[in-house]
């Protein structure tokens, strides 16, 4: 009975992720035509290759530092509007949570217009301050900021909306103790709201460093990995690579080298998550 | 008495109170100033939609100030709202996410229940498959679904790529794993003892589900439905790659392949496009903004 109640969902991962999981790896041992085994051939090809690499180095810092402000913004905002009265708390989070709620290819387009080489708003007010048109998308440096500010603006609010979440759960009596003892607010923070949160923190920010390392709209509108593949991701590599270039073997086998890192993240949120189903 | 007289001699270091009320005030004119600042970053892409939206391609080419409409005009909204294809476009959208929001309940509901409530043999090891299967995103999984399609299709003789429908079979992998996580959650906080109850009444399982659970359950089930229309609306990845004529696409697709030509942008038509492309996700946040976060937090919570 159970067993034909889940049987659709069962069928549904077994044949449109299991499946297609293993396919992957199949098809990484195959050459470009798809007729010929060639083992390893395609991973020792690209370890040879210098844009493989950079890949993997833009990919790393990209989530590193896009996960890392993104949850210190969604920190610090969460604060600001934990402090708010009760009453307007409501407003603000609805305001603050657009971000996240537009489509993130859609939002994308406004900061492609917002970057536009010779039209772009932010140089247009920047020109006020004296300070000269910044290339957003046309320098190696200013491409991977760019990336990674339209990924923070998308992302923080995520943070900000679980860090609330957590915040309210924190009992007031604790800051009460603290407040008695004498403590200042760093230390509220560091011995009590840090402490009381750190589950939360840590499967949000996992959370995101998967998505994040995956990411592929932001990069792919943005700059479609340019200038000289300088912003590309796993993800868009292997699209540019598998589909774009149809050597389906090597893009199969560039998005294969997300698993490393994606399995690690899973195997600790499973373990927090776990952890905070039992302490419930 | 005497105790009294002890504690006020007591401290004898030298603390300096400040008045509470003050100190509160200022941390209030922080939190509002920093707030407004952080408004403003995060409001600016979809103003500067609207206020793009609003101009004439000619405003745009004369670069005047990009941050205020000297002559606003509908035309950009005209032209979208009557022209066939992005309609198309639209249509496709709204097709394929309502027929995913089904599926997905469809699929996931009775899993739920069944994880939530039925314990039979490797039913642990199946909630936490579905969890995982959850992590695992997109981006690893486009390409071997690409070549499976081609393979089914010269197999079968049916097409399969380059069509929208392929979509309805391919969306439910991202949005039934979420969603029945957080329906087991909703189902396992309902009380043994209703569906006890209704039991000894006599009720069949699929009553005690229609019944009882999704009624019971009923904000989990906004909150899911919510998501999965979302995130079907919202996905670029896939349509992108499984469909390319332009009868075939989606909105997200749909804008940025074709409003784009060449090198020549479009920018008022695009943004007009991308406000239009976020209006129903915007609209269903904007009235049920609480079922939305209540669906957000609940991923990371077991049960």
């Amino acid at each position: 009975m159970a067993f034909f109640l889940t049987l659709p969902l069962i069928l549904l991962i077994a044949l449109f992720v299991l499946y297609p999981a293993f396919y992957s790896m199949h098809l990484a041992t195959l050459n470009k035509s798809m007729q010929k085994f060639v083992g390893l051939g395609n991973f020792t090809f690209l370890f040879k290759r210098d844009t493989f690499w950079m890949v993997v180095r833009q990919s790393c810092i990209f989530a590193i530092t896009a996960v890392f402000f993104k949850a210190l913004m969604g920190f610090i905002v969460a604060h600001f509007v934990h402090n708010l009265p009760a009453k307007g708390q409501r407003k603000w989070r609805g305001m603050l949570l657009v971000p996240w709620v537009i489509p993130p290819a859609m939002s994308t387009l406004a900061w492609l217009w917002l970057f536009d080489p010779s039209y772009s708003a932010f140089n247009y007010t920047l020109s006020f301050f004296g300070v000269g048109p910044i290339p957003w998308l046309g320098d190696t440096f200013w491409a991977r900021f760019s990336v990674i500010l339209v990924n923070v603006w998308y992302g923080a609010p995520f943070f900000m909306i679980m860090y609330l979440a957590a915040l309210k759960s924190v009992p007031d009596q604790l800051y009460e103790a603290a407040a008695i003892d004498g403590a200042n607010w760093w230390q509220r923070i560091w011995y009590v709201t840090l402490p009381m949160m750190r589950n939360i923190i840590a499967i949000t920010t996992l959370f995101s460093l998967i998505v994040t390392f995956a990411n592929f709209d932001i990069v792919r509108i943005l700059t479609s990995g340019g200038p000289l593949d300088s912003t590309h991701l796993f993800a868009t590599w292997a699209f540019q690579v598998g589909i774009q270039s149809s050597d389906i073997p090597l893009g199969a086998c560039v998005s294969l080298f997300m698993v490393p890192i994606l399995a690690v993240a899973a195997i600790f949120i499973l373990r927090d998550v776990n952890k905070r189903g039992n302490e419930a | 008495m005497s105790t009294l007289a002890i504690d006020k001699g007591g401290p004898t270091r030298k603390i300096k109170y400040r008045s509470m009320s003050r100190d509160r005030t200022w941390a209030l004119r922080w939190s509002y100033f920093f707030l407004v600042l952080f408004a403003i970053f995060s409001l600016i892409p979809p103003i500067y939609m609207l206020i793009t939206s609003l101009k004439s391609s000619a405003e745009i080419s004369a670069a005047t100030n990009p941050w205020w409409v000297f002559h606003p005009t509908l035309a950009n909204y005209v032209e979208l709202l009557t022209s066939n294809q992005f309609l198309r476009f639209f249509w496709n959208s709204a097709i394929v996410s309502i027929v995913v929001v089904f599926v997905t309940m469809l699929i996931s509901i009775p899993a739920a229940f069944a994880l939530a409530r039925m314990k039979f043999w490797g039913s642990t090891t199946l909630a936490t498959g579905v969890f995982l299967t959850y992590l695992i995103p997109d981006s690893l999984l486009f390409i071997p679904l690409f070549k499976m399609l081609a393979v089914l299709q010269d197999l079968t003789g049916i097409t399969l790529l380059n069509r929208w429908y392929v979509l309805l079979f391919i969306y439910p992998t991202l949005t039934v794993p979420f969603c029945t996580w957080i329906m087991i959650g909703y189902f396992a906080s309902i009380p043994k003892e209703l569906d006890e109850a209704a039991l000894i009444d006599g009720a069949s399982w699929l009553q005690t589900l229609t019944r009882i659970f999704i009624p019971v359950a009923l904000p989990g089930l906004i909150a899911a439905t919510i998501f999965a229309f979302t995130v079907s609306w919202a996905q670029f990845l896939y349509p992108l790659v499984f469909t390319t004529s332009i009868d075939q696409l989606v909105l997200p697709v749909g804008i940025t392949t074709t409003l784009i030509k060449g090198d020549v942008f479009n920018w008022g038509q695009i943004m007009t496009g991308a406000l239009l492309g976020a209006a129903p996700p915007l609209i269903i946040y904007a009235f049920l903004m609480d079922y939305y976060i209540a669906g957000l937090t609940a991923g990371a919570t077991k049960g």
